[in-house]
């Protein structure tokens, strides 16, 4: 699946799209829902809790292994994807399309890559 | 360094994503995932890659009395051509290996061993033999192919004489023709499904693979990986070593008592087992019943007190939820009592329940 050129990536396969209203909705990117495999729990936090960079915000686990997900900003989450509380299939379905939380009051933001940059990044690690 | 088996090149070509396992490389799983192998299991038919497996054979007129020495069970009843389940105890009671073995005759008799205890098997066994006894160990030159699910009889059937398949679960036949390949078939699996494992040699184990999976195609016959196995494993309450017993566990101390036949003269581990009375722990199964999955080693409590752990726990996608299997003390937790599983720091409800979580 190519990588959406309108979105930003982080080096932990996080994506990060820029709602234009000063909020920011994150993801995790198909090379990481392809090297998790099936996954059967998501845990996301409340609308209100504060995110870090660098920091998790939530885990997804698979079959296999539970992996922490990363906040590539810093802010509050103003919004969280129920549906992938009792879907999180949609993010091996979508990994595109199934967002997981929206943070706003964003004060700061790791470097992030845009499409060109993330997928040399892929190419490397293969 | 890995080794590979007779079979690597056919799981690469059908996109395996091969992983280290028990000094093997072998696929967890394939494009299709764990849970949609796991599932064609349950419902159709999949096809393993079982060759990392040890084959040990005992021959001689002492093959018998070393066989009754070595393993718990009694094979002393048993006819040409059937299996038995045994684990395989040290002086202390606590399981080397769990392993299966096949009467080919009275004298001779075929153990197959768990891949990861190959070499610590082997030289247990040997050092222990007595008497008139021959021990072959035929790994390198076997490979293994597991066929499993309700669709494995007739996906057999289009290659074979179906005369010589073995008609009841646990018996084998010794040599018949599969595809044109001279195949041992027993009626065993680690999958709670009805199915085969075929043994051949590692010449011919290509061919055979590729000639169940083009037979078993309009049956819904898919290859399944390392994931599928674990997680078919475990929801049909099945043990695995490492997990369910070491070699500080005993038998009877993780629900395999009745494989532990006490009325036997002697074997080893039976004096230690004697000397420790009834156990005061259990296997159980635990239902997962708040979110989460428990996996190994996750502390299981009743209100304030310890009382276990996990062994092996993963999401089973059958059954659509996550269970664990446990050693916990017998008093505080019978079928049914509610325990709390403690899961990466959080405590988690859990219903304990049965171990064959799923059976056919």
């Amino acid at each position: 699946m190519a990588n959406p050129t309108n979105l930003l990536y982080a080096k932990s396969h996080e994506w990060v799209q820029d709602m234009g209203d000063g909020s920011f909705r994150i993801g995790l990117t198909d090379y990481a829902q392809n090297e998790l495999g099936d996954l059967v729990f998501v845990n996301l936090p409340q609308e209100g809790d504060e995110v870090e960079t660098g920091a998790a915000f939530g885990d997804v686990e698979s079959v296999k292994a539970v992996s922490d997900v990363y906040s590539p900003v810093t802010g509050v989450v103003c919004a969280i994807n129920e549906e992938l509380l009792d879907h999180p299939e949609m993010i091996n379905q979508d990994a595109y399309g199934a967002w997981m939380i929206q943070v706003n009051e964003v004060s700061d933001k790791e470097e992030l890559l845009d499409s060109a940059a993330y997928e040399a990044l892929l190419s490397e690690e293969a | 360094m890995e080794r590979k088996t007779p079979l690597y090149d056919c799981h690469v070509a059908l996109g395996g994503k091969i992983v280290p396992f028990a000094g093997y490389l072998l696929p967890v799983q394939y494009g299709t995932g764990v849970i949609a192998e796991h599932m064609a299991v349950r419902k159709q038919a999949g096809l393993f890659d079982v060759s990392h497996m040890g084959e040990i054979v005992l021959t001689g007129p002492d093959a018998l009395n070393n066989v009754q020495m070595l393993l718990t069970n009694d094979f002393s009843d048993m006819e040409d051509g059937q299996i038995r389940y045994s684990p395989m105890c040290n002086d202390k009671g606590g399981v080397v290996d769990d392993l299966i073995a096949y009467r080919l005759r009275q004298d001779c008799y075929l153990l197959v061993v768990n891949a990861a205890n190959h070499d610590k098997d082997a030289a247990w066994i040997s050092s222990h033999l007595t008497g008139d006894v021959r021990f072959d160990d035929l790994s390198d030159g076997v490979a293994q192919i597991a066929l499993q699910g309700p669709q494995s009889q007739a996906i057999l059937e289009k290659l074979c004489n179906p005369a010589e398949i073995p008609a009841k679960y646990y018996t084998f036949t010794q040599k018949m023709a599969v595809a044109g390949f001279d195949c041992l078939v027993s009626r065993t699996g680690y999958t709670g499904e009805d199915g085969f494992e075929l043994y051949c040699a590692p010449a011919d184990a290509a061919a055979l693979w590729n000639a169940l999976l083009d037979a078993g195609k309009e049956n819904g016959l898919i290859p399944c990986g390392l994931g599928a196995r674990d997680t078919l494993r475990l929801e049909a309450g099945m043990p695995l070593y490492g997990h369910e017993m070491n070699d500080e566990i005993t038998p009877k101390q993780t629900g395999l008592g009745m494989f532990v036949k006490m009325d036997k003269p002697d074997f080893i581990g039976k004096k230690a087992m004697e000397e420790m009375g009834v156990p005061s722990v259990k296997r159980c199964g635990l239902k997962i019943i708040g979110r989460g999955i428990a996996r190994e080693n996750c502390p299981v409590y009743v209100g304030d007190r310890l009382i276990g752990h996990t062994t092996s726990g993963t999401h089973c996608p059958f059954l659509g939820g996550a269970y664990a299997m446990a050693i916990v003390e017998k008093e505080p937790a019978p079928l049914g009592a509610t325990v709390e599983v403690e899961i990466r720091g959080k405590r988690v409800a859990a219903e304990v329940v049965k171990v064959q979580f799923y059976k056919r």
